[in-house]
């Protein structure tokens, strides 16, 4: 029972279990929810989905899979609906002047796969021009009482009622492809956090020592433990304005977050792309500006290092010494950027560009080779990959 | 199971709450509760608990909560304490066991609701050292060799503000609810249900400056539901006109007594400057 519904949800990427689909059986032998599809759903949603961020997923499979079910039903009919049905509700509806305006549009069948066609459409642009179904007297469908009910006699109903629940998708900006938010962020990010206990035992314990102690009959047993840090280190470089000035708000949340997740982070800024320096102030980037070099030199390869920014620029800025729009830059910014890499061999790129808008763009492109393919969109799911990709 | 929850006179569920707290307590299984700040996802599991007339144990969760703090705490120190004061009571260890809020609620002669308040704010192992417990619904006791079993299995409430990921296998073991920000309808009958005496007008024009409000793009925190009616009660304490709620009124920067809305600074600012800006338009035009 409900297997193939099971499936469907597996296959929309929602992570659903036996367990889950065994408590979803128990609660419908319950009698929990009761011959109600709105009932059903709120109950499956709530057994089946555990993250609001796969509310939308659910929705879509549930509305395909119900349509399903429905076209099924109307299949018990046959695909055709009996021709004398529809000739009687012909003779109910229509004057004879219509019909025989629906022999001059070329006969039922016609008429029928145009409406249909046209209610998609209509559905689809929610209000449309002239030739909309009642919309006066330009329609061949405007008067003859067609509308979504008469469509539903015959057998072509379902997909066109009123609204339901879980076809207004009201969930969609749950979806983790959508951009992030700073709480988001942290919790991304703290995926990356490994808490590791390194060398001997360190830290005094007073609570393991005063149970022990009591435990020992109040001989004096001192504990101690080791002390637990975050084992990660990350360098931050973020492309600051240019084509970033619109990214600028969710690059300072991600700066934000990240910054009260690690011990050791350290940021730098550079404009557009990665060349001989880069700054940590923003007001002094003319005066205060560190080698890059000297980064190079000041972090040891177990560093992490994430750029931020949207690739976005004139290949030029990339491939050639002086292609900087900001200066004279003796060695082309591909150059710096394969001595990160190599120095950090654990990188990534995070774009807050969209990802179906990268192929557009040729810098991206070669931005992406830079990176070995180690760029992800600045989203919790690109953020996600991103975190893989540096734990490796 | 014929008792359903349908709400109470001073908390309005919607259809798919009713549905998910339904199940929980059919199947007696836990249900997780998410949503943001402010919507009332803690009042929840009071309500649940006075709607069905069943006893409710909270556990509020920390930072520093351990799992094993909900079943019980051997108490050493004073034991030993009382060793050396010679006190009889010494020889027994169960003195010395102090129960947790989940021991109480397994404990219960009558079914009980046990709410796990902010279970994301705990260690991310927390939720994994509770499987055994929710699930099967007893624990044991190394101490004293007991073994405690619920005798009714208790309806269990928790809600998470989603700082961290819950782990899978616990997951797998509830039900879950999102509780959305409420609708415009949906809040006209919350409000009402708080504030029955409250005017239709003061109302909506209440419900449009709120709602106007959250719609301030970059705000950092939005209001929540109980921002309103912490706002609504200042209003109507402060018998404050409707007229007064208009913020397109040029004259007027800020809606009156925003300080229950707008909770930082940052906020108030960028508020502030958008009507500063508005009204430097307005004026020009």
């Amino acid at each position: 029972m409900l297997t193939r519904f099971f499936f469907a949800l597996r296959a929309a990427g929602i992570p659903v279990s036996l367990t889950e689909h065994l408590t979803l059986l128990a609660a419908l032998e319950a009698r929990v929810a009761e011959y109600s599809v709105d009932d059903f759903y709120y109950l499956a949603r709530a057994t089946m989905v555990k993250d609001e961020k796969h509310f939308d997923r659910f929705d879509r499979a549930f509305a395909a899979h119900f349509k399903g079910i429905e076209d099924a039903f109307a299949g018990l009919f046959g695909k055709e609906v009996p021709a004398e049905w529809l000739q009687k509700l012909i003779d109910r509806h229509f004057t004879e002047e219509e019909k025989a305006q629906i022999q001059a549009l070329g006969g039922w069948d016609v008429l029928m796969r145009t409406l249909e066609e046209r209610l998609k459409e209509q559905k689809e642009r929610h209000q449309g021009g002239n030739k909309w179904i009642g919309t006066g007297g330009t329609s061949p469908f405007g008067h003859g009482g067609f509308n979504p009910e008469g469509i539903r006699i015959g057998g072509q109903g379902g997909n066109r009622r009123a609204v339901k629940v879980w076809e207004k998708r009201e969930y969609r900006n749950l979806d983790d492809t959508i951009e992030l938010g700073t709480r988001n962020i942290k919790v991304a990010l703290r995926k990356l956090r490994r808490f590791a206990r390194e060398g001997a035992a360190e830290e005094f314990d007073l609570d393991g020592t005063i149970s022990s102690t009591a435990r020992n009959a109040g001989l004096l047993d001192l504990k101690f433990q080791p002390e637990r840090h975050n084992a990660i280190k990350l360098l931050l470089l973020l492309d600051v304005g240019g084509s970033m000035e619109g990214h600028v708000r969710v690059c300072e949340e991600l700066f934000s977050a990240a910054r009260s997740e690690f011990k050791h982070l350290e940021y730098f800024y550079f404009h557009n792309f990665v060349y001989e320096s880069m700054w940590k102030d923003g007001r002094r980037r003319h005066g205060e500006r560190t080698p890059t070099l000297e980064i190079l030199r000041t972090y040891p390869p177990d560093y992490r290092v994430i750029f931020v920014g949207d690739a976005s620029m004139s290949p030029y800025e990339i491939m050639q010494p002086g292609g900087s729009i900001e200066h004279w830059n003796e060695e082309a910014g591909a150059v710096w950027m394969q001595r990160i890499t190599q120095r950090f061999s654990r990188h990534a790129w995070l774009n807050p560009e969209p990802e179906r808008h990268w192929d557009y763009t040729a810098s991206i492109g070669i931005v992406r080779q830079l990176v070995e393919d180690r760029m992800f969109p600045l989203t919790i799911d690109g953020l996600d990959r991103a975190i893989k990709a540096l734990k490796a | 199971m014929t008792q359903k929850f349908s709400g109470t006179e001073r908390y309005v569920a919607t259809e798919d709450l009713m549905m998910a707290v339904n199940a929980a307590v059919t199947l007696a299984r836990p249900l997780l509760v998410k949503g943001e700040p402010g919507t009332g996802k803690t009042q929840l599991a009071e309500e649940v608990a006075a709607a069905l007339g069943k006893p409710l144990y909270r556990w509020h969760i920390k930072s520093t909560t351990k799992a094993q703090h909900g079943l019980y705490e051997y108490d050493a120190v004073s034991r030993l304490r009382d060793s050396q004061l010679g006190e009889a009571k010494v020889h027994d260890i169960r003195n010395y066991i102090v129960k947790g809020r989940l021991w109480e609620a397994f404990e219960s002669d009558t079914q009980s609701v046990l709410l796990i308040d902010e279970i994301d704010k705990a260690d991310i192992e927390f939720p994994n050292d509770l499987l055994l417990e929710l699930d099967r619904m007893e624990f044991y006791v190394h101490e004293t060799r007991e073994f405690v079993k619920a005798k009714q299995r208790p309806i269990v409430v928790i809600t998470s503000n989603n700082e961290k990921e819950l782990p899978d296998a616990f997951l797998r073991r509830c039900f879950f609810h999102f509780i959305r920000f409420p609708d415009a309808d949906t809040m006209m009958r919350i409000v009402a249900v708080h504030y029955p005496e409250l005017k239709r007008e003061l109302l909506s024009e209440a419900l449009n400056a709120f709602y106007k409000l959250r719609e301030v793009p970059g705000l950092k925190k939005k209001p929540s539901t109980s921002e309103l009616l912490d706002w609504l009660k200042l209003l109507l304490a402060e018998d404050v006109p409707r007229e007064a709620l208009r913020t397109d009124d040029p004259r007027k920067s800020l809606p009156p007594l925003y300080g229950a809305l707008l909770k930082n600074e940052q906020d108030v600012h960028l508020f502030e400057q958008l009507i500063f800006l508005q009204r430097r338009q307005q004026s020009r035009s």
